[in-house]
């Protein structure tokens, strides 16, 4: 399992990067199996942490995604509307969900805490 | 969620070798079950073009035996089991007392007044107690195999030529529904031409105490081992129901498409089946997002149905349902789908999505 230190992490296996961008863990891709649709936030939309902002939906279900931090979402990463599988093959790069301006972050964890806690 | 299991999960013969293929594994119907090995869609595109293997020995297994065995079993079922010879097999319903079914199943005869019954493995307990319950009258016995047998599905358009080489019998042959002793691997077997994929293939009966030595040959000529989750997108392109989904204890059999297994004789609720049904499963194609059981089907705004399976299609490349919809709007060619709140154009598509 693929566990960038740089990022931070949700129990809930959303990424947050120091620059506002969110997607999920390599374990939560791996656990979710073939992702087939991603359903983005609008940009502009304030959002809290916690809260529902995205679905990826893989062959067999759908999961909610929560924003890690509350904010504004700024950006959403179009090129998963035709290629929804970059969040299988790239979970901390192409397969980025969104951005946002960060006001505060949620409860998150480093890299070594998530790990431990999905192991 | 899925629900907290109240007892442990039952394994199959086959648990260990699934650990061992990397399987992920999940509760299903009271079993520990593998969804996945390599993932969903390699599964699924090595059943269309080459061969997968299904462990489905969770699937109960019942022997009827007796002088009074057709009697009884046309008398519990829709079909006309009449038509059954030895060496051949029957898809066939178990029709509810109150209306619905109890479980779809397969019959296979082995000889005059001896059968196996398979059933779908969350509806064991229920069949079992169900038929018990019926044999008043009928000199038959029942007896519970589940714990013999394992069953292995070898599923694609291989899957003749991949175990021929391994088995004592011409299969070229045994045309769909054969259903026949033979040895496959040195392991005495019974080999059906039967399956739940669409494609052509074989359930294998073998003992289940030899079930691990043979799967893992099976692996080693290089069948692709493969996931109830494989096993779910392709029943659903091939537009075969499921039991909890397309049929349940509540919903009418004929809104199916497979009205040609209720046969005109007396049998078990023959009075609930003559009831005109209220719904008809149709098929539904969406651009690009899935629709899940549950999800609304709906007509110019108005709720007309659910959706009872859905997936995206790995096939097809795009998704697909089934949907049970009022019998008064099942032709209409296009619907809609709420997903979360949204409304999403659907177009009916006739059953099967796909054809091999």
């Amino acid at each position: 399992m693929n566990t960038p230190s740089e990022l931070k992490y949700a129990a809930s296996h959303e990424w947050l990067s120091p620059d506002g961008t969110v997607g999920i863990s390599d374990f939560a891709q791996d656990q979710l199996g073939d992702v087939v649709y991603v359903e983005l936030p609008e940009v502009g939309r304030k959002v809290e942490a916690g809260e529902t902002v995205a679905v990826v939906e893989s062959v067999k279900t759908a999961s909610d995604i929560y924003a890690p931090a509350s904010g504004t979402i700024t950006a959403v990463n179009e090129e998963l509307s035709g290629s929804p599988e970059l969040v299988n093959s790239g979970p901390y790069e192409g397969g980025w969900l969104f951005k946002m301006d960060v006001t505060g972050e949620g409860d998150l964890m480093d890299a070594a805490a998530y790990t431990s806690a999905n192991s | 969620m899925n629900q907290l299991p109240t007892e442990p999960l039952k394994r199959t013969p086959l648990h260990a070798a699934h650990l061992r293929a990397g399987a992920r594994m999940v509760p299903f119907g009271g079993w520990d079950m593998p969804v996945q090995y390599a993932g969903v869609k390699a599964e699924h595109d090595a059943v269309r073009t080459r061969a997968g293997v299904f462990d489905v020995s969770h699937m109960g297994e019942f022997r009827v035996t007796g002088v009074d065995a057709l009697r009884f079993l046309q008398h519990v079922t829709t079909n006309d089991v009449s038509k059954l010879r030895p060496g051949r097999a029957q898809y066939n319903w178990l029709p509810g007392v109150s209306g619905g079914l109890v479980d779809d199943i397969y019959i296979y005869q082995h000889a005059d007044g001896e059968y196996l019954l398979v059933v779908n493995a969350s509806n064991t307990a229920k069949d079992w107690a169900h038929l018990q319950e019926h044999t008043a009258g009928f000199d038959v016995s029942l007896a519970d195999e589940s714990e013999r047998w394992a069953l292995l599905a070898v599923q694609g358009p291989q899957a003749e030529a991949m175990l021929q080489p391994h088995a004592d019998t011409d299969l070229g042959a045994k045309k769909k529904n054969a259903f026949f002793a033979a040895t496959l691997f040195g392991f005495d077997v019974f080999l059906a031409r039967t399956g739940y994929t669409g494609e052509d293939g074989f359930e294998v009966f073998v003992d289940a105490s030899e079930a691990e030595v043979l799967w893992d040959k099976l692996l080693a000529v290089g069948i692709t081992p493969a996931g109830l989750g494989a096993r779910d997108t392709l029943r659903l392109e091939a537009g075969f129901p499921l039991y909890g989904h397309e049929f349940s204890d509540t919903i009418h059999p004929l809104s199916s498409t497979y009205t040609w297994v209720v046969k005109d004789k007396a049998h078990v609720g023959r009075e609930h089946i003559a009831l005109e049904p209220k719904h008809r499963l149709i098929g539904l194609k969406l651009d690009r997002v899935p629709v899940r059981e549950g999800y609304p089907v709906k007509l110019g705004g108005q709720v007309v149905g659910h959706v009872t399976s859905g997936t995206s299609s790995p096939t097809l490349g795009h998704p697909i349902a089934m949907a049970l919809v009022d019998s008064a709007h099942a032709d209409a060619p296009a619907f809609e789908v709420e997903v979360r709140g949204k409304d999403h154009p659907a177009t009916r598509l006739d059953l099967p999505f796909y054809r091999r």
